[in-house]
């Protein structure tokens, strides 16, 4: 079967050499033909049907079960479509997550962190792009070193780095104390500023394997024609890397909205969906125990799961509206950027 | 040229080159500040014994002292590190073959490609970050699910297959590895999102004359996929193997990942923990570089 699949796509280019030339001699050759044609497609829509559908399934799943009520959970008859249809499920899950100020903190966060780090990453992207200088070598090493290196590893000292914040021991002179900046949102912010960020060496390599492949004669026509380095930078480079720029951004934004280790290590104290749906449980349980008057007590698997399930939507919804309007960003843009070694 | 011009060129060199380490200094100062520091303490830490006080932190030497604890002591931490790096190895294989499969097929001209791609791309985007770690949460009530089902007695095909395989006898160990993939395959087309547009990207640069040529000299369609479609992919193999690998060091349902953040945030032992993270990280910059060397020698580089 697979090789039926993977054999198609040079098989379609030569089929059409055969119609051309010999169009009246080779009938049956040609019918055969286009029985393996319609064969393959067959098989082929069976397969991608099956795929697609194992990734769809777990989403059409949870939309199910978020507007079933809690008898419809236990009901064995009920499976998909719900008997009881409620939203009570939605408000519960929005309540429990603070949902309108996680969204708005989420939002904010998400946008701006994304924006800093692809302004940032198109700045050093194009300087290995575009210029010849001493040690370029060992700093995209670094570059790359950085893209290997899981952030777990150091998670431990970065976490004390910046509990206890010093800057050559300035602060200490001053304050007589270290500063504590856990809780705080500006050890994040100065990390993009700095490249450090969630996935920044993949943006950093990207740009810079788009920018390698503009032509180098716009540039030197802009020097010509008297733009400085800055200038033509941003006048004649940037707009041409509008697809990539998108892309980055896209995901930079994505990952950064369903992101759990930067957000617990770093903005903590910020309420955002992501970190609340990692405690959506925990939260439902205490919720229900507080509601029913009991110190200590287990939700059925069940329900907490519906809740998960109606949390979890929640938070995806705006990335799937994202994803529907700017699919091509996501998508086309990266396959064109031609990625190589 | 150089030298008759000495004076110009080098200063205009020199201009450029400023100018190149001024774009890229902020990613160097990060770099300092926010990588080498906190990575050669941690290293270093790893050899400590970690103590937090109010206001101030303090490491005492104590050698080797982590390391042994780890390895020999703590009940769990070997057991994870080989189940985890045998997953690993395995998964990252099993994503590469599915993900140049499928952006084999998503390379053809058929209709609804577009919806296609954007479904096999939609993992990327829902399935990061905490919302991978929740999915596999409900892999305990899966495994629930599954038990109820058995007592039902439903079976399903692969189940039927493994015991007919394995009542014949034949190789048990390699079927099992390969029925768990294939019961996993979820997973590893969840996994397999970004690897695919790659694949797809480096497909769609081979020249159509290439094919031609080749379908003229005589050569059937799997021919030419050997002789032709996996030469000039070869080097986004590469690129790819290093993606997946990373990629599934850093994923957050990683059980040695959890295991060191438990120890960390739950336990305070930062030592420990650092000293987990820098074996578990060693062993996988290890087996990264010697499988993408082995893989660098078959790469064929058209140009």
């Amino acid at each position: 079967m697979s090789n039926a699949a993977v054999m198609s796509a040079p098989a379609g280019v030569g089929k059409a050499k055969v119609k051309a030339k010999d169009k009246p001699k080779m009938a049956p050759l040609k019918r055969k033909k286009v029985a393996t044609q319609v064969f393959i497609s067959i098989v082929r829509f069976i397969l991608l049907f099956g795929l697609c559908f194992l990734i769809i399934q777990p989403i059409l799943n949870k939309i199910s079960v978020s507007f079933m009520t809690e008898g419809d959970l236990y009901d064995p008859v009920v499976i998909n479509i719900p008997a009881h249809f409620t939203t009570e499920n939605y408000q519960l899950a929005a309540k429990l997550m603070d949902y309108k100020v996680a969204l708005r903190h989420s939002f904010i966060v998400a946008f701006t962190i994304a924006a800093l780090q692809v302004a940032v990453c198109t700045l050093v992207g194009y300087g290995f792009a575009r210029y010849e200088f001493p040690l370029k070598k060992f700093w995209f090493m670094c570059v790359l070193l950085m893209i290997i290196i899981p952030p777990q590893v150091m998670s431990t000292s970065l976490y004390l780095h910046f509990k206890f914040f010093d800057v050559f021991g300035i602060f200490k002179l001053i304050t007589g104390d270290a500063i504590n900046l856990r809780g705080s949102v500006l050890p994040y912010y100065m990390m993009s500023a700095g490249c450090m960020g969630l996935k920044n060496g993949l943006y950093i390599y990207l740009i810079r394997q788009f920018f390698r492949n503009i032509p180098k004669e716009l540039e030197e026509a802009a020097y010509v024609d008297g733009c400085g380095t800055f200038k033509t930078f941003v006048i004649i480079m940037l707009p041409d890397a509008k697809p990539i720029l998108t892309s980055c951004f896209l995901f930079s934004f994505v990952w950064q909205w369903t992101d759990g280790f930067y957000s617990r290590m770093f903005l903590g104290n910020l309420k955002l969906v992501s970190t609340a749906l990692s405690v959506i449980v925990d939260e439902l349980s205490s919720y229900i125990m507080r509601l029913l008057g009991l110190q200590t007590g287990t939700v059925s698997v069940a329900y907490s799961n519906c809740i998960l399930s109606t949390g979890t939507l929640m938070i995806i919804l705006p990335l799937i509206i994202l994803y529907l309007f700017a699919q091509r960003g996501f998508v086309e843009s990266l396959s064109q950027t031609g990625i190589k070694m | 040229m150089r030298k008759k011009l000495n004076g110009k060129v080098s200063g205009l060199e020199k201009r450029r080159a400023i100018s190149g380490y001024l774009f890229i200094s902020p990613f160097i100062l990060g770099f300092l500040l926010f990588m080498v520091k906190p990575f050669m303490q941690s290293l270093y830490m790893s050899f400590c014994d970690v103590q937090v006080g109010a206001g101030s932190f303090e490491m005492i030497y104590n050698g080797l002292y982590n390391y042994n604890y780890a390895f020999k002591v703590d009940p769990d931490y070997s057991r994870l590190l080989i189940e985890g790096f045998t997953r690993m190895i395995i998964y990252s294989f099993a994503i590469m073959v599915f993900s140049f499969f499928v952006a084999l097929i998503l390379n053809q001209e058929f209709h609804g490609r577009a919806l296609v791609r954007a479904i096999f791309f939609l993992p990327v985007i829902l399935s990061s970050g905490v919302i991978l770690g929740l999915e596999t949460d409900n892999s305990v009530i899966a495994q629930m699910h599954a038990t109820v089902e058995d007592s039902m007695q439903n079976v399903s095909v692969t189940a039927v297959l493994e015991s007919i395989l394995r009542t014949a006898g034949v190789g048990t160990r390699a079927y099992e590895t390969v029925f768990e993939l294939i019961d996993n395959i979820y997973d590893i087309a969840l996994a397999s999102g970004i690897q695919i547009i790659v694949f797809l990207s480096g497909l769609q640069t081979i020249p159509k004359s290439m094919y031609e040529a080749a379908s003229i000299e005589g050569c059937t369609s799997w021919e030419s996929l050997w002789k032709v479609t996996f030469p000039m992919v070869s080097s986004i193999f590469l690129v790819n193997w290093v993606y997946t690998i990373v990629d599934y060091c850093m994923r957050s349902d990683n059980e040695v990942m959890e295991k060191i953040t438990d120890t960390m945030v739950d336990q305070l032992n930062y030592g420990l923990s650092s000293a987990m993270a820098w074996c578990y990280f060693a062993l996988t910059i290890v087996f990264l570089a010697i499988s993408s060397f082995i893989i660098s020698r078959r790469v064929y580089y058209y140009e």
